[in-house]
């Protein structure tokens, strides 16, 4: 019948709205709670952080991609696999540092920021932050310390939503204490 | 489960965490209410999506069957087990597999920690059935991850105040109000 078939919505459609629009709704609550633009940076950092440590694992079981020889391998597996399973987005990895231990990640069109305007007074706010937390919770998860930060963002008037790593160190696990 | 049906899941339960993490003890009954109010805002919007394009709901057995389909389909990835009504507007809906709680242990062991995961939901469906139609919402936890819904038709409602009730939260009208 007509009218049932154009009720149905399409439901993946509304699935990856769901996650945008609870995204949202979260980003609102947090200023309301904080007001302070750099603390609700700190809290998606820090959330994003504990959804990325358990993200990897689900991450490892899905792809059965092995250990990255480099860290240019890090980056396309990130870009390629995991963002493109995740968010279905596939960034550019771009801008290379010298010693290779530095890329950007460059996203067109970021699904968190769908419908999203951020209002003036709000400059210092990165509103996607949670997706720097998720990057350093996973990868810590697999020995790398790396460092996410912000280059551009689109909902500031940016042409594209720039994400900058930093590899720091790599992490040894740490041998319990009164073993050897 | 699809990847972003993981990611939404983890997305979710972080929320609830945080919230409880950032709250001190004795405003912790609060978060609930907090939970419920950003499915209030979630639900708001999800309303403008599900409804564009199509017409008016006949009565009130359609719009519980848009809910146990359509509805539950996108919003939970699957559909409603179980629905029951007595014909004098009383529904119940039982989900055997609640999205939200598949993750916690089977069994009666966390049963007072689970309403935390059913708050956010309950504002979503709150929202909508506020939209279409009244409805007074009760949502209970049978056994993780069981949970029955329970929806009491009120029809037009004479005095225009709307009232929901929901078994874990007194955030009552003062919510609903809000949109």
């Amino acid at each position: 019948m007509s009218r049932q078939a154009s009720r149905a919505s399409d439901p993946r459609k509304v699935n990856g709205e769901l996650f945008t629009l609870t995204y949202g709704a979260l980003v609102a609550q947090l200023l309301r709670d904080f007001e302070d633009d750099e603390e609700v940076n700190k809290q998606l950092e820090k959330m994003g952080y504990n959804i990325g440590v358990r993200l990897i694992e689900d991450f490892l079981a899905r792809s059965n991609s092995g250990r990255c020889n480099d860290f240019r391998e890090t980056a396309d597996v990130i870009s390629k696999m995991a963002f493109k399973m995740y968010l279905g987005i596939t960034p550019v990895v771009s801008n290379w540092s010298a010693a290779g231990d530095e890329f950007s990640l460059l996203i067109e069109n970021n699904p968190l920021i769908d419908f999203v305007e951020l209002p003036d007074g709000h400059n210092a706010l990165n509103y996607s932050n949670l997706l720097c937390g998720v990057l350093k919770g996973a990868l810590e998860m697999v020995q790398m310390e790396v460092d996410v930060k912000f280059v551009q963002d689109q909902l500031k008037g940016d042409s594209v939503t720039e994400l900058r790593l930093k590899f720091v160190k790599r992490l040894e696990d740490a041998v319990p204490v009164g073993e050897d | 489960m699809a990847a972003d049906e993981v990611l939404f899941e983890l997305f979710h339960s972080e929320i609830v965490a945080f919230l409880y993490r950032t709250t001190d003890k004795e405003d912790q009954d609060q978060c609930i209410a907090k939970l419920e109010s950003l499915g209030f805002r979630v639900g708001q919007s999800l309303v403008e999506r599900f409804t564009k394009d199509c017409s008016r709901f006949k009565d009130d057995l359609d719009i519980m069957k848009f809910i146990c389909k359509d509805f539950w389909n996108s919003v939970f990835k699957k559909q409603i087990d179980n629905l029951r009504t007595n014909h004098q507007g009383v529904y119940v809906l039982q989900d055997n597999r609640f999205r939200f709680l598949t993750q916690i242990s089977n069994g009666k062991q966390f049963m007072d920690a689970a309403p935390k995961y059913l708050a956010m939901a309950c504002g979503i469906i709150k929202v909508l059935l506020l939209n279409w139609c009244k409805f007074v919402v009760k949502a209970e936890v049978v056994q993780c991850p069981l949970v029955n819904s329970k929806f009491r038709y009120k029809g037009l409602d004479k005095t225009n105040q709307k009232v929901l009730r929901t078994k874990h939260c007194d955030y009552l009208s003062v919510n609903a109000l809000l949109f």
